[in-house]
Parts: C-alpha cells; structure tokens; sequence
C-alpha cells in the first residue's frame, strides 16, 4: 500500500514543469545552466575520480539513496546495460552514493558494474550538499540525475521521487540535446 | 531561476504491431496489455502465471504482447534466453518457448534451450545455427532500447493501452486496473452520460492514467 501511494504522488510530481523536491530540508538541485562543482571523491580504497578529468567530454552524474536496492534491473543495473548507449555520446556515467567505498565495491562486483561508484561519505554527502540533492532526514541523496556538458555546465537535471526509478530515457534526451 | 527539464516516461514509443510484435488475443481487443520482461528475472518469474490468470479470466478483452528487456550483466543467460524465443517464433512457436522458459527459469543454459527446442518439435539444426550466429541479437535490442526510450524502468514493467503501469502487478490490482479501462472504454462507447455516472472507481481509474 505505501508503495501504491508513493506512486500515485510521484505521478503527480511528474505532471508539473518543475518537481518540487519533497524533501523540505533540501536545498534546491542546481538546475540547467550552473556551473556543475566539481569534487574529488574515492572510487576505490586507493583511487579517486575528480569531475575535471571529464572536460570535454558529457559526464551523467547519478546520485542514488543506497546500495543493493532489492529489484532486478534497479537503476544502476539498468545503466550498466546502456553504457554502449552513452558511449555513443562519449558520456562518462558516474554513479554517487553516501555509501562507503566497500559497500561500493561490493555492490558494483555483485552487478557487474562498468562504471565508478563514488563514495560520498566523508564529510557524508558533501558533494550531494553542493549539487543541492543531499536529504538531510534521512542521510541520503536523492535520486538524481545531473547531465554537463564538456565545458562543466549542467545541462539537465531530474529528481526523482525516492521510490521511483527514473529510467534512461531522460539522460539519452538531455545527451541528444547536446549536439 | 532556470527551469528542471521535465521527463515524460509513461508512454509506448514503439506501439504495438501485430506484424513486429509476439501477441496473444485478438487485434481488436479493447485492451492491450504489453510487458518488458527478461525471462532469468524471478520477478518477471512470479508475474508469468499471474498474467496467464488474467488473460484466462478477460479472454478476448485483452491481447497479450511480451518484449524482451534482458538484464544481462546481472542475468547472465537473459540473453540466449530472448534470442531462443525469437528463433522459436521464426517457427511459429514462440509462446510455446515463452512459456516454457518461464515454466523452467532455473536451467536456461544453451544446451537447456537446445533441449527445450527439441521438445517443443522444433527444426533444432535451425535453431542451433541461429542462436550460435545470433541472428536474433538485434531484434532484442530493439526491444531493449523501445522499452528505455519508454521509460522502462526495470523487470517486469507493464503497459496498459500504451501507458505505463505503475502499481503493483498483484492479480487483484492489475485485474482490476485492466477492468477499470475495459469499463471506462465500454461507457465511452455507449454514452457520454454513463461515462458522467460511473463514480469514484471509473476516477480512480482516470488517475493512474
């Protein structure tokens, strides 16, 4: 029943032109325009990835609540599946989660994942503070997507309601519109 | 402040064709149920003899079109399995193949699906051939890809009439939901005055549209 209910409002959230966050203690998620921060987080135990390496090129940028959500096809698995996609584009996927980085690598070796997951987790969500996706309720981020471009400006954002995968379809939208 | 892009996910982009298309039921049926489904997932699993039921019960109300979306990197047989079906509906024995992938979810490697081919009557030097040159590797792909470009957001993800289902699969929710349209697009049909009397369920039905 909670799950039906948190569909029925997701639906209406997506009726309107600009998603309200329904967070209250979120801050805004930067929008289409901004300058997208940059940030160095780990990847690994011993590596970690900075948003600048990606100049020139459309990094997608998707921040998740956590780890092992108990679906098939959850969302990063069903990114795993598209990376031939965005590498058409020559987009970088990263996915970013307040989740340290052993559970990271746990989850991603259980999907096979292709692409980093970036551990948020010291200073805990500082980076989703930044892009204004961190909630602070509950100590996750948001479901959301960030598309920038190659010079480092945001050129498409979403938030999805918590329970709502959002698909790909956005992001393949937002990398087309690149040009 | 600049505004959020908004998504819209909901829908088909690739209607359904009886000519493209594995359907079961009639053309005509006022109601078109569509699923993106991956024949490893235990989920899609569990879904299979629930969508069997409702069709039983809705008979020629409802036509019945399956589409691949396997999950390979975490279903690792997801797609020989969509190719198999496909190189069994090149024989005209795809929901036999559908079926019995389902019905046998825990053995779907290769010489599996061989097995399964020879069982169902298949020409299985055909079958064989096909699936080793992949012959149907595009076909699900383009399954694949309609279903992201439609917002599919994991297995199994349903559509009904087009629009995607976005509430629980149980059979007494989705039966419900599909009677609720099948209602909705009987009172179109004999007059606008019923559609005005139909009340709160024919609403509820409006709102998960």
């Amino acid at each position: 029943m909670n799950k039906n209910k948190e569909t029925k409002r997701s639906r209406s959230q997506k009726s309107v032109a600009q998603p309200e966050i329904s967070s209250p203690s979120s801050s805004s998620p930067l929008s289409a325009g901004a300058p997208a921060p940059d940030f160095t987080l780990r990847s690994t135990p011993d590596q970690n990835v900075s948003l600048r390496e990606f100049r020139n090129r459309p990094v997608i940028l998707a921040f998740y609540p956590a780890d092992f959500s108990p679906v098939c096809g959850d969302e990063m698995a069903l990114y795993n599946e598209i990376l031939p996609e965005f590498s058409r584009f020559n987009a970088q996927l990263l996915g970013v989660s307040v989740d340290n980085i052993w559970s990271h690598l746990a989850f991603s070796r259980d999907r096979k994942l292709g692409f980093p997951l970036l551990s948020d987790f010291n200073p805990k969500g500082a980076v989703a503070r930044e892009y204004g996706v961190y909630r602070q309720e509950d100590g996750m981020t948001e479901r959301a997507l960030f598309v920038i471009d190659g010079k480092g400006i945001i050129r498409w954002s979403y938030v999805s309601p918590m329970g709502v995968n959002p698909g790909a379809n956005g992001i393949l939208g937002a990398l087309e519109s690149l040009g | 402040m600049i505004k959020m892009t908004q998504i819209e996910t909901a829908e088909l982009t690739l209607p359904v064709s009886s000519e493209r298309d594995h359907t079961l039921g009639s053309d005509t049926a006022p109601v078109t149920l569509v699923e993106y489904g991956d024949y490893e997932c235990p989920y899609c699993g569990r879904a299979y003899p629930i969508i069997k039921r409702i069709h039983k019960h809705l008979g020629d109300n409802l036509r019945f079109v399956f589409r691949n979306f396997p999950i390979t990197q975490s279903h690792p047989h997801a797609q020989h399995a969509a190719e198999a079906a496909e190189a069994a509906g090149a024989q005209n024995r795809f929901w036999e193949m559908h079926d019995h992938l389902y019905e046998h979810q825990q053995n779907l490697d290769d010489d599996n699906l061989m097995q399964y081919a020879s069982v169902l009557g298949m020409d299985t030097a055909r079958f064989g051939d096909e699936l080793a040159r992949h012959v149907y590797a595009d076909r699900v792909r383009e399954d694949f890809m309609s279903g992201i470009r439609s917002g599919v957001n994991g297995t199994p993800t349903f559509y009904i009439n087009e629009i995607r289902y976005d509430y629980s699969w149980d059979e007494k929710t989705l039966l419900t939901a599909i009677e609720q349209i099948l209602e909705d697009s009987s009172n179109h049909q004999s007059s606008k005055k019923k559609r005005a009397t139909a009340g709160a369920r024919r609403k509820m039905g409006k709102s998960r549209l």
